[in-house]
């Protein structure tokens, strides 16, 4: 069965917890982080997760909702994209 | 495959801070199996194809864009051109009859628009071709969501001067049909139209097409904006290589949904549409990356060449990454749907005049511009005919959407709404045209045809 990853990406004011929050909340809904990284660019904090949804069975759709629920009680802004997306875009 | 936070971040926020997303992915069907006497059952046969493919084409784009994390906004069907569909119809009424079906099927399907009712016309009209011409009013002012369009001149065949005399009077009682003139906003006057536009008002499922083909355009002036303002000090030869590269990485996430959207549908992936097309959303202009350029105004001296660059900028980027590029992939200028542009005519900035020198070294011509309701039909005929020769002479695609506003004078704002926008109605050369266009007959296709 092929992979099914996704970016999630956390943007906002840099507070505690934030890598807490979404990598519990990951586990919860059954995706495998495989990666980490965060940054300060211009002022702003991003956090990026890169995720193996494949087990889960919220799906990108779930984790979607529960990621903006998340957000919005942090004040911070997320997306998610599927690896494919950010492949496509950067990488020849 | 590593990825920095940088390159996922800039994908996040090109569609969080700078508008961009798939503008509109376009189910083109072929309609030509259906063809029928009686015009009660092409119209039926025909509305339950479309709306049975229309509601997968909603149903599978919504749940693709959920996955992809990429915006699809607008989900829209094309047909075989009209004209072709009702050749073999006796009944006085069958293009209205089919037109009603189209637009019942899009409103079932939950499509936004449905493009087709029109007619390739650029030589000679058929019967059926000037039964659908004559049709439009009455057919545009009483759908909703339906688009006409009419191929008027090609490079290969010349202008076809009676049919746009015409058209002239045809446009008048479209624009007296419905508030506003709305009906012209959903029609389109073209010359070397393309057969896989996935953009409305102006898509049709070409004749060389096969059954279906899933056609998408992509958007993206405010993330080219965007880049452009953050380059201030770029030479012109640095600042087209930051649009190209911009230009790329987007058309790959439209190639990208495009494949994989006709994979779920069982269909061909057709073209991938580079075309810029602004929206009326503040950022979402092209006139704000022109005047990110450099220019104090869109219509400034100046500006046709910061198009130009800006438009080969495009192209370059589109064609290195898509090997399906296709459909109009020019810059779309229309007026009332660019805040940069109504600003631009208001203050005095812009002109038809220039707006027409624009044209010819953008596709997709005159698009979405008011001018006073009196304008004469032989006017209107005119200002078609001007638009649609820099097309048939360049060998490019030129379009005319035009909206006489009834009761209106220049200096006058007309509002459409949505996605169409303000148009602030644009004052027109007070001399006459109309003798020339009078002569009628079929302008001589450009000796660049002869090239066999």
């Amino acid at each position: 069965m092929e992979k099914e990853r996704v970016f999630v990406v956390v943007l906002g004011k840099d507070q505690k917890g934030i890598i807490a929050q979404v990598s519990g909340l990951l586990f919860k809904h059954g995706a495998n982080i495989e990666d980490v990284q965060q940054k300060v660019m211009d002022g702003t904090f991003v956090m990026t997760m890169l995720a193996d949804i494949t087990e889960s069975a919220s799906g990108s759709a779930g984790l979607r909702r529960a990621l903006d629920e998340l957000a919005e009680s942090m004040g911070l802004k997320v997306m998610l994209h599927n690896e494919a997306v950010i492949k496509a875009m950067h990488r020849i | 495959m590593e990825f920095g936070v940088e390159e996922v971040f800039e994908t996040a926020g090109m569609i969080l801070f700078e508008h961009f997303d798939i503008r509109a992915v376009t189910l083109g069907v072929n309609l030509k199996d259906l063809v029928d006497r009686d015009a009660g059952r092409l119209a039926q046969d025909a509305g339950e194809r479309l709306a049975g493919l229309g509601k997968r084409l909603v149903s599978e784009a919504g749940a693709l864009s959920e996955s992809m994390g990429l915006p699809i906004i607008n989900k829209r069907l094309s047909i075989t051109p009209a004209a072709w569909l009702i050749e073999p119809c006796a009944q006085a009424d069958a293009p209205l009859v089919l037109a009603q079906a189209l637009d019942r099927a899009a409103c079932e399907a939950g499509v936004d628009f449905i493009g087709g009712f029109g007619a390739l016309v650029q030589k000679g009209t058929t019967a059926a071709d000037r039964r659908v011409m004559e049709s439009l009013p009455q057919v545009l002012s009483s759908t909703q969501r339906l688009c006409g369009f009419l191929n008027l001149a090609s490079t290969l065949a010349g202008m076809n001067m009676d049919a746009i005399v015409r058209l002239g009077h045809i446009l008048k009682d479209m624009a007296a049909a419905g508030p506003n003139g709305i009906a012209c906003a959903k029609f389109v006057a073209f010359c070397n139209a393309p057969e896989d536009n996935p953009f409305m008002a102006g898509a049709f499922h070409g004749g060389g097409e096969a059954d279906a083909a899933l056609n998408v355009g992509i958007s993206g002036p405010g993330v080219v904006r965007a880049v452009v303002d953050k380059h201030p000090d770029a030479d012109l030869t640095e600042l087209s290589e930051i649009i190209r590269r911009t230009v790329f990485k987007i058309t790959r996430g439209g190639e990208l949904v495009g494949r994989e959207l006709a994979r779920r549908l069982g269909v061909p992936f057709g073209v991938v549409d580079i075309s810029l097309a602004p929206t009326t959303a503040m950022g979402d202009s092209v006139g704000r990356i022109l005047e990110g350029m450099g220019l104090e105004r869109v219509g400034a001296p100046g500006t046709t060449a910061a198009l130009a660059l800006l438009i080969d900028a495009v192209k370059k980027g589109g064609a290195m990454a898509s090997g399906r590029v296709g459909g109009l992939s020019g810059t779309f200028i229309p007026v009332s749907e660019d805040e940069a542009m109504i600003e631009a005519v208001e203050v005095g900035a812009l002109s038809l005049e220039k707006l027409e020198a624009m044209t010819a070294v953008c596709s997709v011509g005159l698009d979405m511009f008011a001018v006073p309701g009196d304008t004469s039909a032989a006017t209107l005929s005119a200002i078609i005919a001007d638009e649609l020769s820099i097309g048939m002479a360049n060998d490019k695609t030129t379009g005319v959407r035009v909206i006489p506003a009834p009761g209106t004078v220049a200096g006058d704002s007309v509002d459409f709404g949505g996605l169409l926008g303000r148009a602030p109605v644009m004052p027109v050369n007070r001399f006459s045209g109309a003798a020339f266009v009078a002569r009628g007959g079929r302008m001589p296709a450009p000796v660049r045809s002869l090239r066999n």
